[in-house]
């Protein structure tokens, strides 16, 4: 066993720990954590890959922007811990295990005709290759991507703002103009606490 | 050297903890979190063909991936705040009608 091959062992083993934590934990935070450890076992995984930019973004972008954003929005959210609400159907909890194993065993099945191909020249993981096709032949994805960005952004703020008076007003209109009664409309908590304090 | 196959197995597991947890869990955030374990996955089988074959578009399209992601994230999680707002409960099993 090469040394190499140890150290993909160890980040592995860690990995599939953490992603089993993800989804087993009941306290959401912790879900959070579990996550960033994968994607820290990833990233160094990357490097033994001899992808190494691609590692520093995975830590810059997904472990440092995007999981950020998951607890911030976990702490707004002021989520608890899960509490056990009535089950449906019991049972049906005690099929999660054994068929998790056969959709396994349907992958690995899958995995078996692969071969192993013999080693080619390792690509340069370095900023200079990648942008050398980003620039060049991938030049219109690059270029879709920036509006998708763009789009997210403007989708974010749109769908994250609380309903405005104008909101509201514009709202129960249209509601009075339906010939049917109307039903009350969803106003945020905090705008029920406005109307009582008002 | 460490051969395709031990990547290809470790992003197929991982894969299938993502689908699991989505079909498993009742937090939404946590259902989101799974997605984002999805997308690592493929993006390990990605990285790993990359390396296998020479050639450097898989890390590319790696990049692209990550970007989709953070998109999707930040879509997706604003979506989430404006329902819990309505709802007041991140239950997914009570989201179950179109109609408030």
């Amino acid at each position: 066993m090469e040394p190499i091959q140890l150290i993909f062992l160890g980040l592995a083993a860690l990995a599939v720990v953490a992603a089993f934590n993800v989804i087993l934990q009941r306290n959401p935070i912790y879900s959070a954590i579990g996550l960033i450890v994968v994607l820290c076992c990833l990233a160094a995984l990357f490097v033994t890959l001899y992808a190494q930019f691609i590692a520093a973004i995975q830590i810059i972008v997904y472990a440092g922007a995007i999981m950020v954003l998951f607890v911030f929005v976990i702490m707004l959210l002021n989520v608890r811990e899960e509490e056990s609400k009535t089950d449906r159907q019991k049972y049906l909890k005690w099929l999660a295990a054994p068929l998790f194993l056969a959709l396994l065993g349907e992958v690995f099945a899958v995995l078996k005709t692969v071969g192993n191909p013999s080693a080619s020249p390792n690509p340069p993981g370095t900023v200079e290759s990648i942008a050398d096709k980003m620039f060049t032949s991938y030049l219109l994805p690059f270029e879709a991507t920036s509006v998708l960005i763009l789009m997210a952004i403007v989708g974010a703020m749109l769908l994250a703002r609380r309903n405005t008076k104008e909101d509201i007003e514009r709202i129960e209109e249209a509601l009075a103009a339906q010939p049917i009664e109307a039903p009350e409309v969803p106003r945020s908590a905090d705008e029920k606490k406005e109307e009582v304090a008002a | 050297m460490v051969p395709l196959s031990w990547y290809l197995a470790l992003s197929a597991v991982l894969f299938t903890i993502g689908v699991v947890g989505v079909i498993i869990q009742r937090n939404v955030i946590v259902l989101f979190m799974c997605i984002e374990l999805m997308l690592n996955a493929v993006n390990v089988t990605l990285v790993a063909f990359s390396r296998f074959l020479g050639d450097t578009t898989g890390q590319l399209f790696v990049f692209i991936v990550l970007a989709v992601a953070a998109a999707e994230a930040a879509v997706g999680l604003a979506i989430i705040i404006s329902l819990f707002r309505n709802r007041e409960t991140l239950n997914v099993d009570e989201a179950d009608l179109l109609k408030l």
